[in-house]
């Protein structure tokens, strides 16, 4: 029997049957444009054409000389079209989508990015597009709902569950088992069944590939630490895999919600609290009880809230390449507001977890070393978890006025 | 073992009828009264899905039974105690079904000889193709238990034959693409596919997804060997109460 997907006993396809040949399909379509060096070429062309890659390597100069330790820098994923990492993988597989012959896409989400890049790749290539995202996502990240709406897609609240982004994965599965011969499931990380860890790190791969040359090209040298966010683990993949062979420290960075001890988190490789086990098609570290149950997650950001993560990290953590940390829902907003105050950077709640981190270390590291943050979304999304976290006043009365000129 | 109790009820009907229950739904009291209803009705085999928090393969009923279970606090231990009783209780053979990650935390080896302990005849795992079930297969041989394999009419007829040689008991025809609970339409596009599913496999056949009254089993005489009604009589509990259950199944007339 032929066993594919797996890194080191993570990962495969847990699939129900109904599905097994629509993956054939889609395992052979990408190994085929793997293959084609003119397909990397068509993609990097459409990534340069439509969503401003290569995304910028920005020196963060006050940073850097605040902490008055290693040179500070700032990948910034922030800057693609839609404002996140996740336009490099929608893109990559409207590609193979329009390889398929496929018209119809469906994707989960859980801060919406994902949903909203989708939603563009769907309008461009002139696919339907239907997004499941949990209700509770939906009021945290009510304006890419309405974006995505504005984009054209039909955006379908998951009430059951957690009512997050598992739950959103769950449905869109549910849909994809009826409609596979029109529709792709456009799933937004590096989890899932094979071939989708592989993809989706394939096409996020751009962002390590850009960021190693262009440290070379400004710096002559390879930085001490990457820092990167883990939720799925796709911007991570995506920025490690560019460092994977060099003498570089890789932090991959969860979240520590309310903090690792309080059981209220979404940690699953840097706290204790997770165990192996096979959900949603594929085998690797999930948050659940001892009955094989997902647990409730926590964190600040939606897209960090996960209960499973990449095999191919959990790969990367069993072999001690990559090292988990996490940080707190409140480490993450005094780092965002850090980022803002000294380099106007406004990176999403996500990001702000790599910055967190790196920012917990860096007094530690040496005025030689250099580091690497990923920032992997903007954080204007946000605007209504970030508005309460401060508690601003001015906003707040704002809200109050719209509200009211709504209800007259 | 179950293949061969199957074909001996076969000589004295010409469809069996399975139907499917979650365990601890609406609790574990009315759980065993809706079996023992079942039994009583003449149902001639019962699949007992222990919950999971992930059932990606089942539509909304199934699904909602699923959580409600589990909010009600079910546990693995007090759904194999249940089965335990069930199987103690009733003279018909009773499958688990549940996802793969049931059986992987409990562990398989433990899992199998535990079901083999209490005398359960197999289980449907609906995520796990043979091309990841190694460990499983082995468990289930070693303890004497039917493992249940799917064909679907997305499965290619090479794969049918692949599947069947891992199926043990009885192989469980999907009606249709999409989740359980679903309306199927039983037409002439559903022959073609069940003769496909019969040249592929000397096993008994059963069909399920959207069987859920008298003529969709008259349909189905002659083409399988079993009818399986699942979300049907979740809607019904749901509805009606238990009470109706037993009146339900018996107006299938098998």
């Amino acid at each position: 029997m032929i066993k594919r997907g797996y890194y080191d006993g993570f990962g495969g396809a847990f699939l129900p049957e109904i599905l097994v040949a629509t993956f054939n399909e889609l395992d052979n379509v990408f190994a085929q444009a793997k293959k084609d060096p003119a397909f990397w070429e068509e993609y990097k062309e459409i990534m340069s054409d439509y969503s401003c890659r290569p995304t910028p390597l920005t020196f963060a100069e006050n940073l850097t000389r605040h902490f008055g330790g290693p040179r500070i820098y700032v990948k910034r994923e922030d800057l693609n079209h839609t404002g996140a990492h996740k336009a490099n993988n929608v893109m990559g597989q409207g590609l193979l989508v329009k390889r398929m012959g496929k018209t119809r896409v469906i994707a989960e989400t859980g801060a919406g990015q994902h949903g909203v890049a989708t939603a563009t790749m769907a309008a461009k290539f002139g696919f339907k597009c239907t997004i499941y995202m949990g209700e509770v996502d939906m009021l945290r990240q009510r304006p890419n709902v309405f974006w995505m709406e504005r984009l054209g897609a039909e955006v379908i609240p998951v009430l059951d569950g957690t009512k997050i982004l598992k739950d959103a994965i769950n449905e869109a599965f549910r849909d994809w088992v009826k409609n596979m011969d029109t529709t792709h499931y456009v799933l937004g990380t590096a989890c899932g069944p094979h071939p989708f860890p592989e993809m989706v790190s394939f096409f996020q791969s751009i962002i390590g590939k850009e960021a190693r040359k262009q440290i070379l090209e400004k710096e002559g040298r390879l930085p001490a630490r990457v820092y990167a966010c883990v939720g799925g683990g796709s911007n991570a993949l995506g920025i490690f895999q560019g460092f994977l062979d060099d003498p570089v420290e890789l932090v991959g960075v969860e979240a520590g919600g309310l903090g690792l001890n309080s059981g209220r988190h979404a940690s699953r490789l840097a706290s204790k609290d997770a165990s192996i086990g096979i959900a949603q098609g594929y085998k690797t570290y999930f948050l659940q009880n001892n009955d094989g149950q997902m647990r409730e997650t926590h964190s600040v950001a939606a897209g960090l809230d996960y209960v499973g993560v990449s095999p191919i990290l959990a790969k990367l953590k069993e072999n001690g390449r990559v090292r988990f940390e996490s940080a707190t829902d409140k480490e993450v907003i005094d780092a965002l507001s850090m980022a803002m105050k000294k380099e106007g950077l406004i990176p999403a709640l996500e990001s702000a977890h790599a910055f967190a981190q790196a920012f917990k270390e860096a007094p530690q590291l040496s005025k030689k070393d250099i580091i690497i943050i990923n920032q992997s979304g903007r954080g204007d999304k946000d605007i209504f978890t970030i508005a309460d976290a401060f508690n601003d006043p001015s906003w707040r009365e704002f809200i109050k006025g719209k509200a009211e000129e709504y209800n007259a | 073992m179950l293949e061969s109790y199957l074909l001996k009820k076969l000589q004295e009907k010409k469809i069996l009828l399975m139907t499917h229950i979650v365990l601890g739904y609406p609790n574990f009291e009315d759980s065993f009264r809706i079996i023992e209803t079942m039994v009583n009705a003449g149902v001639d085999l019962m699949e007992l899905q222990i919950p999971f928090s992930e059932p990606v393969a089942d539509g909304p009923v199934i699904l909602h039974a699923n959580q409600k279970s589990l909010a009600a606090g079910a546990r693995v231990e007090r759904c194999l105690d249940m089965a335990e009783k069930v199987a103690e209780s009733f003279d018909i053979p009773f499958l688990f079904m549940s996802y793969y990650n049931i059986l992987f935390k409990y562990g398989v080896d433990k899992f199998t000889k535990k079901m083999s302990d209490i005398g359960i005849y197999g289980a449907i795992v609906p995520d796990l193709p043979p091309e990841e079930g190694d460990a499983y297969l082995k468990a289930m041989t070693k303890n004497n238990l039917a493992p249940i394999f799917i064909f679907s009419p997305t499965t290619p007829d090479e794969r049918l034959k692949y599947l069947a040689s891992f199926g043990d008991g009885f192989i469980y025809c999907v009606a249709r693409k999409g989740v359980t609970g679903k309306n199927t339409s039983f037409s002439k596009d559903l022959n073609s596919y069940l003769a496909k599913c019969r040249k592929a496999t000397k096993l008994p056949l059963a069909l399920g997804f959207g069987v859920k009254e008298k003529k969709d089993i008259d349909f189905l005489k002659g083409k399988v060997d079993i009818a399986v009604i699942g979300s049907e009589t979740i809607r019904l509990v749901d509805n009606q109460g238990v009470g109706v259950v037993g009146d339900f199944i018996k107006s299938l007339k098998i």
